[in-house]
């Protein structure tokens, strides 16, 4: 396909039409003219992938921020390689003391070490944002799954509970969520953490089920996935085979960049005091604690918001260079 | 476009039955407690259970309940605060501030956002394209309670420029308002740069530069209009993550408007305030969409005769 | 801002002799950051009063861009004209400066587009479109810019002109746009209508009719046409004079009956072979090998050389000049005389 060939060539899309579509003879130019509408078949969206792939090898903003998410895994999963400092040792001579004196980010209001806090910090941003993406893609694939494939009052069923869902928006919905099921400082850290996971969750799924349910009735409408059909081809083997390879680049760029804003939103909730609460090390709690010594111990607040702002633009940045490796056009 | 309003507002129903269902669902129908959390630190004293068990209808089978409350909320009766005053009359007394922040937040994203975008989308590749393109990355990656703790002893307090702290006034909510609207600004800046761009190498644009009209008229009527748009429908759809950030804004600044009502009642755990609060805000947002839908027919003539 | 004044219409001071539409030696590349693609070669043709000149070729021939180039509105960058001239009554259209050559377009020279759907603006009623030509280069009040509208909705053969004027562009028919766009074009009454493969986009009864109604308006208006185009049954028909594009280069010029009856250029012949013929039913359709070269990495010698089942070493050696080989005949082949006689008919199977 003359499609096919042009989209190989990403660069080429910036192009005038005529350069760019390499046409054959005047008979194949008339199929070079309509859109195509959807048969990318597995074969196309494997060598779209390589190309993809060679793409952001060379792309340096791809190369930063995943370097970034990197080392925050790491961070988030051994945090004693980055600190030999104990997070929950603080000693309130220390009290809001400022870098230096043999701590390198100074001291938290509690006299905590902040550099240790932050580093700790990391894990429970991570685990909430890797967990809540997690849950978003599995139960919106699913629900997208079927509404895209069984169709009919399925489809208008699900379609209809998606749109209510969506309509709440996700910081709003998720302060209704964690209000109903208060933690306290007595509940137990995973607890604290699932319930935040939950509420993102409860309201994050939508966009990737309006994503999925697309991309099954685009292929399904595809002329080899109705050969596989009247072939007897299985419901799980079409799925497997002909819907999750299309709908991968699209669900993992919208998951990259949610994994960033949940982080954010976790951020927000822990900040407003109804998120992660102590004794759970967070980003956000450490900047609530800082808000009201902002002017005296600017430090407190800054150390812990600078690490959360890279890693949601490091996030951010990374879906953004994967969508634009996947998708040339959008740029 | 008459049957596409109407169109649109019968769609609007089973999507505010089914938000506030879910909304009062989990409030006040999932199993355990619902009254923990809703009165402070402490558990909720007797006589507050049995009247919000009465006012809530909190007996009856939950469709039984979830009707009555609906009755309620159409009649303006969204219940008590633990403390006995009413929440509708605070919402009254609060919601005009918030309404004033949100506008000024607005304007700062259309008028500084729109024009970032333009300046951008025509130079291209320029020196304002990459400062409007790295900057608002920034800006969308730092949550907003940090811009507005920064902005307040930044520009409020170092520079002196602004009050940083609500008296009443207009004035004093202009920078609280750009801290709540900074995020949206960053997001329409780069979503007017991307449709200009991508309409100035359309077909139509061509067309008109084929017409022989000047540049200032291919530019300002025919790739303007077009671009501005997906903008319109971004900013209705982005109204909930400016609700919620009013949420904060107000924390920080202060300010009496709902979001504050909010802010205090999640610090001072009366779920009852916040979950009627957010359940108006949601309310609000579902309004607003609607409106920006019909504002959209109105630009796009290909929406009207659909 | 609708009320610009009025542009005067340009008058070159040798309007007399010069010829109506010159392109003379046209270069235009396209810089990309995988290279530069050389787009036109050095493409030369005149047009006169009257005359349709269609530009034959492949996706990828030049053909469109050597059009926007006349018009002037390739996309800068990534295009640009590298050398050459377009000379419309003698002056230079491309030594201009942007605020005079704006004055030629409409006015002078108009243009048709394949998509019409995508080359009207979606959010403007049709009649206001047409209209902003009277308003924007002759300053008419709203009034008489839309009595002018309709009376153009009208000759282009638009049923109910009147009442569709409000009408917006996707209620229309696929040739109901198309004829909008032709009302746009000839609206300032233009010497020169280039149309870029007008009927491509339409079915095939819709075709027949546009390509009439064009037919009838250049005669009517005595305009000058170049029809750029793929289709050689719809050259046949309205054109007097063929030129076939290839690679950025004219292959071969010469009158449409002199094309038809014999080709003097191995690709010319290819592309005619390529047509379906109710008298040669029952034959196997020959299409041209290969696929036309890369712009970026144009071959040595001969840029048809690698689909062209005539080449010798000479055409890889050195690329062959347009040349006149009979009176009104241009061909750019080594060959062109072997071609033309056909002594290479049993050189093929």
């Amino acid at each position: 396909m003359n499609s096919g060939s042009t989209e190989s060539n990403p660069r080429g899309a910036g192009l005038g039409g005529e350069v760019a579509a390499p046409g054959g003879t005047a008979v194949a130019e008339e199929d070079a003219a309509p859109a195509t509408n959807g048969d990318p078949g597995p074969e196309k969206a494997r060598s779209l992938a390589g190309d993809a792939w060679r793409d952001l090898r060379r792309n340096p903003v791809f190369l930063i921020s995943s370097g970034i998410v990197l080392v925050l895994i790491v961070m988030a999963a051994f945090p004693s390689l980055f600190t030999n400092a104990d997070p929950r040792y603080c000693n309130l001579q220390f009290s809001r003391q400022a870098p230096g004196d043999g701590s390198l980010l100074g001291y938290d209001l509690q006299g905590c070490d902040i550099y240790a806090r932050t580093v700790y910090g990391a894990r429970a941003s991570i685990l909430v944002g890797v967990f809540a993406t997690v849950v978003v893609c599995v139960v919106g694939s699913l629900i997208g799954m079927f509404a895209g494939f069984y169709g009919r009052w399925v489809d208008a069923l699900l379609s209809r509970f998606t749109d209510i869902f969506f309509a709440i928006p996700l910081l709003l919905g998720a302060i209704i969520v964690l209000a109903t099921f208060p933690s306290g400082q007595g509940t137990a850290e995973w607890v604290t953490i699932a319930k935040v996971v939950l509420a993102l969750g409860v309201l994050g799924w939508t966009s990737v089920t309006r994503i999925m349910r697309s991309t099954v009735i685009q292929v399904k409408q595809a002329d080899y996935v109705q050969a596989a059909r009247a072939l007897g081809g299985g419901t799980r083997r079409i799925l497997m085979r002909h819907v999750l390879p299309n709908a991968m680049a699209p669900v993992i760029v919208y998951a990259t960049i949610t994994l960033g804003v949940f982080i954010g939103v976790e951020a927000t909730l822990s900040f407003l005091g109804i998120g992660l609460q102590p004794p759970v090390i967070s980003w956000g709690i450490a900047i609530n604690s800082a808000q009201d010594y902002v002017r005296q111990s600017p430090h407190m607040l800054l150390i812990p918001s600078a690490f959360l702002s890279v890693t949601v633009l490091a996030f951010i940045m990374l879906g953004d260079a994967v969508r634009d490796a996947f998708d040339p056009k959008l740029r | 476009m008459g049957r596409y309003v109407i169109r649109r507002l019968l769609q609007m129903i089973p999507v505010v039955i089914g938000t506030t269902f879910i909304i009062y669902t989990m409030v006040w129908a999932l199993p355990g407690d619902p009254f923990a959390g809703k009165c402070g630190d402490r558990a909720c004293p007797p006589a507050y259970i049995s009247m919000m068990t009465a006012e809530y209808n909190l007996d009856e089978p939950l469709l039984v309940q979830y009707g009555l409350y609906m009755v309620d909320l159409m009649q303006g009766n969204f219940g008590e605060t633990f403390r006995g005053t009413e929440i509708v009359n605070e919402l009254l007394q609060r919601y005009p501030t918030t309404v004033q922040l949100a506008v000024i937040a607005i304007v700062f994203e259309l008028v500084i956002g729109i024009a970032a975008g333009v300046v951008a989308g025509l130079r291209r590749g320029g020196f304002i394209d990459n400062l409007v393109l790295v900057s608002t990355l920034v800006v969308v990656s730092i949550p907003v309670f940090v811009i507005g703790l920064v902005a307040q002893i930044v520009v409020g307090v170092q520079l002196g420029w602004l009050p940083v702290t609500y008296d009443g006034t207009v004035y004093s909510l202009i920078l609280p308002g750009f801290v709540l609207g900074s995020l949206s600004l960053a997001y329409v800046a780069r979503l007017m740069r991307t449709n200009l761009v991508e309409n100035l190498r359309s077909d139509y644009v061509r067309t008109a530069t084929a017409k022989g009209m000047p540049q200032k008229r291919v530019i300002g009527v025919h790739t303007l209009r077009n671009s501005l748009i997906p903008v319109v429908t971004f900013i209705g759809a982005d109204f909930g993550n400016l609700l919620g950030g009013a949420i904060v804004t107000e924390g920080i600044f202060n300010i009496p408007g709902v979001g504050n009502m909010i802010f205090r009642g999640i610090r001072d755990r009366e779920g009852a305030t916040v979950t009627a609060a957010v359940t108006i805000l949601v309310l609000v947002f579902l309004l607003v969409n609607l409106f920006v839908d019909l504002l959209y027919a109105a630009l796009d003539p290909r929406i009207r005769y659909e | 801002m609708a009320t610009t004044e009025p542009s005067a219409a340009p008058r070159p001071p040798d309007a007399g002799a010069a010829p109506l539409l010159e392109v003379d030696d046209l270069h235009v590349e396209f810089r990309t950051r995988d290279g530069v693609a050389k787009a036109v070669n050095g493409v030369s043709y005149t047009l006169s009063e009257g005359e349709t000149l269609a530009v034959l070729g492949e996706s990828g021939s030049g053909k469109s861009v050597t059009a926007q180039a006349i018009m002037g509105i390739l996309d800068t960058p990534p295009g640009y004209v590298t050398g050459g001239a377009v000379r419309f009554r003698g002056q230079d259209l491309l030594q201009l400066p942007e605020e005079e050559r704006r004055a030629y377009r409409g006015r002078s020279v108009a243009m048709i587009f394949q998509d019409a759907l995508s080359s009207l603006n979606p959010v403007f009623p049709v009649g206001w479109q047409i209209a902003e030509m009277f308003r924007v280069h002759e300053g008419l009040s709203k009034k008489d810019a839309r009595a002018r509208t309709v009376d153009l909705m009208d000759q282009v053969r638009i049923p109910a002109a009147r009442e569709r004027v409000n009408d917006y562009p996707h209620q229309f028919s696929g040739g109901m746009r198309q004829r909008i766009m032709i009302a746009m074009s000839i609206a300032l009454d233009p010497d020169v209508l280039i149309a870029d493969e007008p009927t491509t986009a339409l079915d095939v009864t819709v075709q027949a009719q546009i390509m009439n109604l064009l037919a009838d308006l250049q005669r009517e208006r005595n305009m000058g046409m170049i029809l750029i185009t793929h289709d050689l049954g719809v050259v046949a028909d309205v054109a007097d004079t063929i030129e076939v594009m290839y690679s950025g280069r004219i292959m071969e010029q010469a009158s449409v009956h002199d094309i038809y009856g014999a080709p003097a250029h191995p690709y010319t012949e290819g592309l005619l072979r390529s047509i379906p013929r109710v008298d040669l039913k029952g034959q196997e359709l020959s299409a041209i090998k290969g696929l036309p070269p890369n712009l970026s990495r144009i071959p040595e010698g001969c840029e048809f050389r690698p689909r062209c089942p005539y080449a010798q070493q000479i055409c890889h050696d050195t690329r062959p000049p347009l040349l006149e080989i009979a009176p009104g005949r241009f061909s750019a082949c080594h060959f062109a005389q072997e071609v033309l006689e056909g002594d290479f008919d049993n050189a093929e199977q």
